[in-house]
């Protein structure tokens, strides 16, 4: 880099610049979050909702399954769960694990009662019904 | 080394490498469970695999900045550190707590672990990257404030160059994005939203600060280049850094719910983003051909000259593959991720601290550079864990790419099991190359031992 151009210079291209774009930034989430609640449907947020989005965590569903493109990569893609396989079979599911088939993937038994696979399936059909600008691509995630 | 009190690095750093083997022996486990899904079930299920595997990631690397902090700060400010005793007692706080996480993930199934420690009264569990219990989070934070403390009171008193307070600001700015870490909203969304401002405000933020400080330093000690132009240098990469990486935490936002102007914005800031990797790469290039002295320990050269490249290959090149809003459509929480994942970690974070760990161990062991024996393999290792990496990536693409095409690019979409089984082959290729990591990795911790005749440095 040429002389002319001296540290201070590039100090304050940093100083000026991470101001300026984190400012940006903040701007763009207040936005972002005024126009949230037409998108994410918050309203349909009940607490059998907040309890199936309690017991996904405390089963770490995260660490095998993504849920809208987030998490691990080792099993299917569950944000639209819901829409693929619909209420019953995933309780059915979850319910019959693992399935012991030498070789395949396992997927744990985590004997939730029944009240809390409902309260799953309420989580799982609240996240299928985000907008999330048509994504997956098609139904198998 | 010129001051007693940089010694105290070397803890960190011996803990950094041990837990880093632990990583890639998990890794390991994954790998296998890949392609022989019950292998150890229902001892250790993918999901605990994983959490052991990402979490031993990040504490090791933690333990990496810290001990590269303790050994720099002082030669940089010329003065003793602040307290060393306090370094040690977070050293034994940090590795407890460290152990104690990863054993309670091993051991008690996690549901149980969470109901143990306070997780139903404030939710934070169960996320991607922060899967530490309550206690340990706190914990982090406790250790991440006294270090802050430590290193701040140090440079307070001390010469203030701009490679520390560059250092500083990345530390700093750490410790408070991970404060976000404890806000868990039910709803869905905003806790997504701002899960990503600890995760990618950490990788593509304030850590590219603390990685762009410590290569300075190193750069500054192997070539001897004037400081004024790599503290230039410095500035200019980080600048770039925050102003396309804030912004660029758009390519995000895509598809989880927020509003569609940040496939723009994500897009077009993030594309930017490989350019300070890539000035990152020209920067230590360009300070070795322009060196004023013969450093003896080349090995530390050598990982410098491989952070630039693996980082601007990892994150600049294997991140702009997937980053735009049409193609990432396609790609988003894919293997593609988990391609780029490993080599931006690897090339970023992985080879910064093995490069300040190379330079600093010898000096802390009384001499300017290990024997030319031990140098060579531990160059080996180089070799061997950076050729691994870029195959696993390359493997891992290739697993991608055909899972892109199968699962959703089809007319006739394969389901997630059946597209994974066709790629079969590339898991195994994966697995196989990760066995010749951790044969790096042998070499790597086995260069320690290796004697053979060595400068003392009485002079340095
Ligand atoms: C150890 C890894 C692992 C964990 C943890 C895990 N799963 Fe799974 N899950 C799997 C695998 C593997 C499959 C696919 C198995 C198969 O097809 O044989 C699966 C399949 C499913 C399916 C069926 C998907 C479909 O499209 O057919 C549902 C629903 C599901 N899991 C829900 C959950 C929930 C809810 C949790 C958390 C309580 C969870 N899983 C935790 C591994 C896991
Ligand atoms: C050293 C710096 C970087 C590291 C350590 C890193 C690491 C990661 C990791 C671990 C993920 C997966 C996150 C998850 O689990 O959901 C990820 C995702 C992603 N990264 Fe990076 N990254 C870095 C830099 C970059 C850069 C510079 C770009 C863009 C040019 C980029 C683009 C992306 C994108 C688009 C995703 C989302 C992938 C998806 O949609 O599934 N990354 N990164
Ligand atoms: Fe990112």
């Amino acid at each position: 880099m040429s002389q002319a151009f001296t540290k201070s210079m590039a100090r304050n291209i940093f100083f000026g610049g991470t101001t300026f774009f984190f400012l940006l930034l903040v701007a763009l989430t207040f936005d972002t979050m005024q126009v949230l609640p037409k998108r994410d449907h918050r309203e349909n947020i009940t607490p059998q909702v907040a309890s199936g989005k309690h017991i996904w965590e405390k089963n770490d569903c995260i660490g095998c399954h993504t849920l809208l493109g987030e998490g691990a990569y080792f099993a299917p893609e569950l944000g639209n769960v819901y829409t693929r396989r619909g209420p019953e079979f995933i309780k059915a599911w979850i319910a019959a694990q693992p399935t012991k088939s030498p070789g395949r993937r396992q997927m744990p038994q985590f004997n939730l009662t029944d009240q809390e696979l409902d309260d799953m399936v309420a989580f799982l059909k609240w996240t299928s019904e985000i907008n999330t600008s048509k994504w997956p691509p098609n139904i198998e995630g | 080394m010129q001051f007693q009190s940089q010694k105290v690095a070397m803890p960190y750093f011996i803990a950094a490498i041990g837990l880093f083997v632990g990583q890639i022996l998990f890794g390991l486990i994954m790998g296998l469970q890949y392609v022989i899904g019950d292998f150890l079930f229902p001892a250790i299920p993918f999901n605990v695999a994983r959490m052991v595997h990402t979490n031993l990631l990040i504490v090791w690397l933690l333990f990496g900045f810290m001990g590269a902090a303790y050994y720099m700060i002082p030669e940089e400010t010329e003065t003793e550190l602040f307290s060393p005793k306090l370094a040690w007692l977070m050293f034994w706080v940090f590795l407890v707590a460290g152990a104690l996480t990863i054993l309670g993930y091993l051991l008690v199934p996690y549901a149980s672990l969470a109901s143990m420690t306070f997780n139903d009264a404030w939710p934070t569990m169960g996320r991607e990257f922060l899967e530490q219990p309550l206690p340990t989070k706190l914990g982090i934070v406790v250790v991440a404030l006294v270090f802050l403390f430590n290193i701040s009171m140090t440079v307070l008193k001390g010469r203030k160059t701009s490679i520390s307070l560059v250092l500083l600001m990345g530390l700093w700015g750490l410790a408070i994005f991970f404060l976000f870490s404890f806000y868990n909203p039910s709803n869905l969304v905003l806790d997504k939203y701002f899960w990503w401002w600890t995760v990618h405000l950490w990788v593509e933020g304030v850590w590219e600060l603390i990685l762009g400080s410590l290569l300075a330093f190193v750069l500054i000690k192997v070539t001897g280049v004037d400081r004024e132009i790599i503290e230039k240098w410095l500035y200019m990469i980080i600048a770039m850094t925050l102003i396309t990486g804030i912004v660029g935490m758009g390519h995000h936002y895509f598809w989880i719910g927020t509003p569609e102007y940040w496939q723009w914005f994500g897009s077009v800031f993030s594309a930017l983003e490989p350019i300070p990797f890539f000035m990152m790469t020209i920067f230590a290039f360009n300070m070795v051909n322009r060196r004023r002295r013969e450093h003896p320990n080349k090995a530390a050269t050598l990982w410098a000259l491989g952070t630039g490249t693996m980082a601007f290959l990892g994150a600049g090149v294997w991140g702009f593959l997937h980053t735009l809003a049409p193609v990432n459509f396609y790609t988003h929480g894919t293997q593609i991720t988990a391609a780029h994942g490993h080599m931006a970690f690897y090339g970023a974070y992985v080879m910064v601290v093995l490069t300040m760990i190379s330079y600093a161990m010898p000096m802390m062991r009384g001499r300017v550079a290990n024997s030319g024996k031990s140098q060579i393999m531990e160059m080996w290792a180089f070799w061997l864990m950076t050729v691994s990496i870029v195959f696993i990536t390359l493997f891992l693409t290739a697993a991608g790419i055909l899972q892109v095409w199968l699962q959703r690019v089809s007319t006739t979409p394969l389901g997630f099991m059946a597209a994974q089984d066709q790629a079969m082959l590339f898991y195994w290729l994966r697995e196989i190359t990760g066995v010749v990591f951790l044969i790096g990795l042998v070499v790597y911790i086995l260069s320690f031992f290796v004697g053979g005749e060595t400068k003392e440095s009485a002079a340095q």
